[in-house]
């Protein structure tokens, strides 16, 4: 699904939006950065609550669809400024981590079985 | 396609770290090698960008990109690391709590280094530094 479509069906806030277009295609929930540089797959979304300029520096070298700072995480003026240049698609939720990939396995199940829908 | 490019790392920087490896990634993207090897060779050189910061005060970084495989020389004047097969082991980890809590210093930095690498080299004295060679194949 594109993450424009995530977005509205799991309710996320846009901090900065680079492209809506870009294809999500699996998840990833992790607050330890080489954890997720060593597991997620690319185009996750990637959903934490580490909100720092690394976050977004992993979110490039990963090529993660966009990251969402979930559970009310604030991102700093700094970290929406390098994602801003960098082109990192970022989010916010105040949701928790659980709540929100669980939603989006379940959808992103559903399109693999039906990919029509 | 060969292409040479040389980063100086800011040892005192650990917010730009980052800046090096990115650039890199965005060369490598413009020279149409494919994504699946460019996230390999960014996300390797990130970690071991960090490590220079973290744990060695800075360092210098020559990267190689040639039509057949992309080769990091990460070199730094740090401390050395005392027992390499030790830092490899994943969950080892120096780190002091204030990298942390930053998201750091779990200690899978160096085992990511050798998954995303098709070869790793660690040349590493106490006391004097530690040059790191990584080779990405390009296939
Ligand atoms: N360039 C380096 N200079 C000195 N020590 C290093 C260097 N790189 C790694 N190390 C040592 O190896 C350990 C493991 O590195 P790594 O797997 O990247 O984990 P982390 O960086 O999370 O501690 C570090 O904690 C540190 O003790
Ligand atoms: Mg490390």
């Amino acid at each position: 699904m594109t993450l424009n479509e995530v977005i509205a069906a799991l309710g996320l806030e846009i901090v900065h939006l680079e492209d809506g277009e870009r294809r999500v295609e699996d998840g990833y929930c992790g607050d330890l950065l080489s954890w997720v540089m060593g597991r997620a797959a690319e185009n996750s979304l990637w959903i934490t609550i580490m909100s720092n300029l690394n976050t977004v520096a992993v979110a490039v070298m990963a090529d993660v669809a966009a990251v969402v700072m979930a559970e009310g995480v604030e991102a700093e003026d700094d970290v929406i400024r390098r994602a801003e240049q960098q082109g990192v698609n970022l989010l916010r939720s105040g949701e928790q981590a659980f709540a929100l990939a669980g939603r989006l396995y379940a959808m992103l199940k559903e399109r693999e079985h039906d990919p029509e829908v | 396609m060969n292409k040479r490019l040389h980063y100086v790392i800011d040892g005192d920087d650990f917010t730009s770290a980052g800046q090096a490896s990115g650039d890199v990634k965005k060369v490598l993207k413009t020279l149409g090698v494919p994504s699946e090897i460019v996230r390999k060779a960014s996300i390797a050189m990130y970690e071991g960008e960090i490590n220079m910061v973290i744990h060695a005060d800075g360092g210098v970084i020559d990267v190689d990109i040639m039509p057949d495989r992309i080769v990091m020389a990460l070199k730094d004047s740090g401390p050395g690391i005392p027992n390499v097969e030790e830092a490899m082991q994943a969950g080892f980890s120096t780190a002091p709590d204030t990298i942390r809590n930053l998201g750091f210093g779990a200690g899978m930095g160096l085992p990511n280094m050798k998954k995303y690498t098709d070869s790793m080299e660690i040349d590493t004295k106490v006391g004097v530094g530690t040059t790191i060679t990584m080779t990405v194949k390009i296939v």
